[in-house]
């Protein structure tokens, strides 16, 4: 675990330090990377950091700053189909593809996001489960586009993968803020973003994103990376350890 | 925030290629009821296994793929066992396997296609209740005539074994010594092809197909039936297996090991529990199993489901 190594940011925001008097962003990740292992039941993040106001704290008579992170995984070409009833079954009917839809998006803020941002805002940022950049290669009307959208992101909210959790961010002092951020089981591996963004009066102060690596480790590494490069010797140890176990039981069971 | 009591956490285990963590246990135990029943009833269990583990929130593919395995696993000791009784007719069995592995590869070939359509899962789920409710009723029915007649102290009606008139119209006929029979080698192979499709698809052994088929339509003696088809069943799941990894890379090694672990447990117990009651009886309760298993798909088929979008990775 990496706490920290606030320098580099303060860095990088020195400009924005010089300018107006604009608070600054030091954002960290509890974790830079999640083991999945035999124990795997998923992950708690800690989205942490500081706001640095130029004078240290939040200036007399102006309002505290609001505060709201993104964690999303990496994005998926997908396929959503929706079920009809046909003949008195329910049966796979019309379907629409997303080039980008992320495999798991999880946004906290301090306040509801409706009451800190416009709708354009929102958009650009992606910031809700409402302005998800799905980018949908269809040609169907809006009305069945927009029903696929909410169908997905439906979906995804049962999983867990979908997740919007408005006043879930802490804010101490008008300084310090933290947010935990659960990854489920379910979720895929690869690259994950936590994006941090500070904003004020409707405006995105500072973002800043740290990335957050999920991967396989160990004997489920091993196993996923053998299942998917060396296929025939995964099959045949598949069928080797049942006939193995089927003939040990057996004879086990004979001289019982 | 969830977290488990420490006794639970313990024995969630991730499954690498279904991409998420299982009760260890219940997996087992799943494996060890199945196993019981395969036991008890000779048959496969892979009809009941691969249902199950689509309730428990396997996805289908994966659940397939890996409930072939734990077939091959009931299967190897139920081969060995009818082997020392010389209960396994080789040519036979030779011919149900060489049109089972070609039934395999058709099996792969159309799985595809079905899956480009988006309709694997409804396939599958209408095949099962097809073959569900017609197996689960002949069952039923023949225990049932069978009990009633015990009761009434009539000895049950000795069948006359003979094979369907279209397996003896077709040609080039041969011997199968064991097998007592003088038929063309092309109706077995066809079965076996059709056993094969069912394996990739439904992850079945087919024994619950092909122990029915092998008395009613070729005729076979019946001692050599179930070793047959187990003999059957070994090769083909193992092929099955064979091809789902290459193919889809669907087979969990883990959820197939946990699943093999309790079930070659409960195939033993079970196998012992079967010499203690009356075969009607077993099969009556066979076929109650078969019927419910295949009411309960019915019903996912024909209820609102609680999903209505699916998401597939393309």
């Amino acid at each position: 675990m990496s706490v920290g190594r606030p320098l580099l940011p303060l860095l990088l925001a020195a400009p924005l330090l010089m300018g107006q008097a604009k608070p600054v962003l030091v954002p960290d990740v509890s974790q830079r990377q999640v083991d999945i292992a035999y124990s795997f039941t998923g992950a708690d993040l800690l989205l942490f950091g500081a706001i640095l106001y130029p004078g240290g704290r939040v200036p007399a008579g102006e309002r505290p700053a609001d505060i709201v992170v993104v964690v999303k995984g990496p994005t998926q070409s997908i396929l959503l189909r929706e079920k009809e009833k046909v003949a008195g079954i329910w049966v796979n009917a019309q379907s629409a593809r997303y080039r980008s839809a992320p495999s798991f998006y999880s946004v906290a803020s301090s306040r509801p996001i409706r009451d800190l941002v416009d709708d354009r805002t929102r958009a650009i940022y992606e910031l809700g489960l409402d302005s998800l950049q799905l980018s949908p290669t269809s040609t169907a009307p809006p009305d069945v586009q927009a029903r696929f959208g909410r169908g997905l992101v439906e979906l995804k909210k049962r999983a867990g993968l979908y997740v919007e959790s408005p006043r879930a961010v802490e804010i101490t002092d008008g300084v310090l803020y933290r947010a935990r951020v659960t990854i489920p089981a379910r979720v895929p591996v690869g690259r994950f973003t936590a994006e941090t963004f500070l904003i004020r009066d409707g405006r995105v102060l500072a973002a800043a994103v740290r990335d957050i690596d999920i991967r396989k480790s160990g004997f489920e590494r091993f196993v996923a990376r053998a299942a998917d490069r060396h296929e025939l010797i995964y099959g045949l140890v598949a069928v080797m350890l049942s006939v193995g176990l089927g003939y040990l039981a057996g004879w086990v069971a004979r001289r019982m | 925030m969830r977290r488990r009591p420490r006794y639970q956490q313990q024995v969630d285990l991730y499954l690498p290629i279904a991409n998420l963590s299982v009760n260890a246990l219940v997996i087992v135990l799943l494996g060890g009821g199945v196993g019981l029943l395969s036991g008890m009833f000779g048959v496969g269990g892979g009809f009941l296994t691969t249902p199950l583990l689509i309730v428990y929130g396997i996805p289908p593919t994966v659940a397939a793929a890996s409930s072939a395995s734990q077939v091959t696993g009931a299967s190897v000791s139920g081969v060995f066992a009818h082997l020392r009784r010389r209960g396994v007719d080789f040519k036979m069995g030779g011919v149900l396997v060489a049109g089972g592995i070609t039934g395999t590869f058709a099996g792969a070939w159309i799985f595809r296609q079905l899956q480009a359509l988006g309709q694997i899962d409804t396939v599958i789920a209408v095949v099962y209740v097809v073959m569900l409710s017609w197996i689960g009723g002949t069952m039923a029915r023949e225990a049932m005539t069978t009990i009633l007649l015990a009761r009434r102290g009539q000895p049950p009606r000795p069948r006359k074994r003979r094979h369907h008139p279209l397996v003896a119209a077709l040609p080039m006929r041969t011997r199968f010594y064991a097998s007592g029979l003088y038929i063309s080698p092309l109706a077995p192979l066809l079965l076996g092809f059709v056993t094969g499709i069912l394996t990739i698809l439904l992850g079945v052994g087919g024994g619950f197909i092909l122990v029915p088929a092998m008395i009613y339509l070729l005729g076979m003696a019946t001692g050599v039936v179930v070793g047959t088809s187990l003999f059957q069943t070994l090769f083909v799941t193992a092929m099955a297996t064979m091809v789902h990894a290459t193919t889809t890379k669907a087979v969990d090694i883990v959820l197939a090991g946990l699943l093999l672990i309790g079930s070659v447990t409960g195939a033993q117990v079970g196998a012992r529990f079967a010499t203690r009651v009356k075969p009607e009886y077993l099969r009556l309760a066979l076929a109650v199993i078969v019927l419910l298993v295949g009411v309960r798909i019915l019903l996912g088929l024909v209820w609102r489901p609680e999903e209505i979008f699916t998401v597939a990775l393309s």
